[in-house]
């Protein structure tokens, strides 16, 4: 892949011996001294602006629990925060809550819009473009339109305060989330490979099936990673379908440990640590396949 | 290519030729669309259709906590409001209501700002790791952690940072002698700080995307580009950015709509106290609906207002694209 674009550094900074051109100059792919530093530089300030913030939640929630009024100084570390939080509040049922919440929805996400996401992606038929449509203006849906008739709909359900109530909220936005992502995604497989299942005699869903599922994975696992996250972080329908605290998730649980009368930040940013843990973890995992070459080896190889 | 199987049962005798032939084909070819389609249909019908019709319903009528219908233990209590026209949109539009334009304003800055710093630092951070270079790896994995972080904690993470009495920000800054900033209380530090937050948040996406659009432009257009003697910048015009076309159109635009109906970020950071101006309309419609006496109605009409908004700059957006296409 090239280099060297838009360096504002190199210009004065390099030294070519201008005019002469051909076999002087620089070879392609290298760069100057200054360049390199000028690139390091710039990616060690945006990693730092990147990391500080959650190095900064680290370092709050060592300090036991009044720390936090003294961001500042580096002693009485402890480990109290913790074991506060996983032994004197009900951190462990809201993080079991929310993981069943997020796993539940990401699997009906991901399962529901495969088939459709293929469908739309390589077939035309009547209802194509009303459906891609569709699909994009649920991305629209402003919390606020489906919170108030979902609210009264799972009321007289008496689904509000279970999880099949909120998995069912948030099927609302990630199917046709994953619908719109997987299209995208298939929309890079060739379809010179679909063509070439068809002549083998597949069917177009078991073309679908055994050539473009396991082709599309890292696509699937994207899809799947995001719609993790929104549901694993959802507040506004959680803040108001909840109502008993052994049914929280902890985007709720957590706002009730600062409120006008206490500010238990040193629980709050332990508690957050904890939460960022599992969501990073699941995110190393994805993360290698987040940009990978999608469709590398389909058609080349 | 065609299909035209697996449904022995039905099709007992294959035409050969002709216009039979065509028919029965496609109608095959769609069934196994329909087919595909048909459980996300179902669920966009049930779950996002049904609700948005009685939202629609709701934003006509005077609904509120106290007379919509509701169960109390056996005790069935029937709903009493009322069907008032367009009474609701007409409050809320003519500015007789009073909050309507302010918020939308600052919604439409606040979307503005953040998604072109989201675009342009995503683009910029993407342009830099798009080349090898020592610790790559190591940078991208930095660079990407925000996204892992949820929304909500990085919420509550900055406003322990930006809180005005012990947070670091203020800490820091009297560390060089400059007074405290009131961060989370001053109308205009509450909209930096709004942006800066949501703006660490959403970069790592935009990245992310950008860069797998930088590698799907062919080595051999910048090889090209390169032996006809392009510079730097015209490599950048001509070949980088209409090689991300279809990925910026795309990012550029979920990002839009995500930004403008951004919940977590205004309403965690800010806090839920009574009337902020840095509220966007979202957060705005959120408060009518759950706070007080319940106004259902009002908070539908706010919602089907910003779907409506975000529709129609979805078919702008959309028309644009497709005339500089054309003219290109």
């Amino acid at each position: 892949m090239s280099t060297t674009l838009e360096q504002p550094a190199t210009t004065p900074a390099a030294p070519l011996p201008a005019p002469v051109p051909g076999p002087r100059r620089r070879l392609r792919g290298e760069r100057s001294r200054a360049a390199s530093a000028a690139l390091h530089g710039t990616l060690v300030l945006a990693a730092l602006v990147a990391v500080f913030p959650v190095v900064f939640l680290v370092f709050v929630s060592l300090r036991g629990r009044s720390g936090w009024t003294h961001p500042t100084e580096f002693s009485g570390f402890s480990l109290t925060n913790y074991t506060q939080v996983l032994t004197e509040t009900s951190f462990t049922t809201w993080f079991v809550n929310s993981l069943v919440l997020a796993a539940g929805t990401t699997v009906l996400g991901v399962a529901i819009a495969a088939s459709a996401g293929y469908a739309v992606s390589r077939m035309r038929f009547p209802g194509h473009r009303p459906l891609m449509w569709v699909f994009l203006i649920v991305q629209m849906f402003p919390v606020a339109v489906l919170i108030v008739p979902l609210y009264n709909i799972l009321g007289s359900m008496r689904l509000l305060d279970s999880y099949a109530g909120l998995i069912i909220t948030y099927c609302s936005v990630s199917v046709p989330f994953c619908a719109w992502m997987l299209k995208g995604y298939f929309d890079t497989i060739p379809v010179d490979i679909d063509e070439a299942g068809r002549v083998d005699g597949l069917t177009p869903f078991g073309t679908f099936w055994r050539l473009i599922l396991p082709l599309a994975r890292p696509g699937l696992a994207v899809t799947a990673f995001y719609t993790f996250l929104t549901a694993w972080a959802e507040v506004a329908f959680a803040t108001q379908f909840l109502s008993s605290e052994e049914m929280y998730t902890l985007s709720v649980g957590l706002q009730t440990f600062i409120s006008q009368q206490k500010a238990e930040w040193g629980l709050l940013t332990a508690s957050a640590v904890l939460i960022t843990v599992p969501a990073g973890l699941v995110f190393f995992f994805a993360q290698k396949h987040l940009v990978a070459g999608l469709t590398a080896g389909g058609t080349k190889g | 290519m065609t299909t035209a199987v697996t449904k022995s049962g039905s099709a007992p005798e294959r035409p050969r030729t002709g216009l039979l032939s065509r028919i029965r084909r496609s109608f095959d070819t769609h069934w196994y669309a329909w087919a595909m389609v048909l459980p996300v249909v179902v669920v966009i019908g049930v779950l996002v259709g049904y609700p948005l019709g009685r939202g629609i319903l709701l934003s006509f009528t005077d609904a509120n906590e106290a007379n919509i219908g509701r169960t109390i233990g056996v005790n069935h209590i029937p709903a009493t409001y009322e069907f008032v026209g367009l009474d609701n949109y007409w409050n809320v539009l003519s500015g007789q209501e009073g909050n309507f334009y302010p918020r939308l304003l600052w919604t439409v800055v606040w979307t503005a700002s953040c998604v072109l710093l989201h675009y342009t630092v995503g683009l910029g951070l993407a342009l830099l790791l798009n080349r090898p270079m020592r610790f790559r790896a190591l940078y991208r994995v930095l660079l990407i952690l925000p996204w892992a972080v949820p929304a909500f904690v990085a919420a509550f993470a900055w406003r322990l940072m930006f809180n005005s009495e012990y947070g670091v920000f203020n800490a820091l800054l009297a560390g060089v002698g400059v007074s405290p900033v009131d961060w989370l209380g001053d109308p205009l530090m509450q909209k930096v700080a709004v942006v800066a937050v949501n703006v660490w948040l959403g970069v790592p996406f935009m990245m992310v995307a950008i860069l797998g659009g930088l590698q799907s432009i062919p080595a051999e257009l910048h090889e090209a580009a390169e032996m006809d003697g392009a510079s730097p910048w015209q490599r950048f015009r001509n070949v980088i950015l209409p090689g991300l076309r279809p990925v910026s159109s795309t990012v550029i635009l979920l990002g839009t709509i995500w930004t403008f109906n951004m919940f977590p970020i205004i309403y965690l950071v800010i806090g839920q106290g009574a009337s902020s101006e840095s509220e966007i309309l979202v957060t705005y419609a959120y408060r009518l609906a759950f706070q007080g006496v319940r106004d259902y109605a009002g908070s539908a009409t706010y919602g089907i207002l910003i779907l409506s908004l975000l529709l129609v700059f979805s078919v702008f957006y959309r028309r644009m694209l497709d005339r500089q296409e054309a003219t290109r």
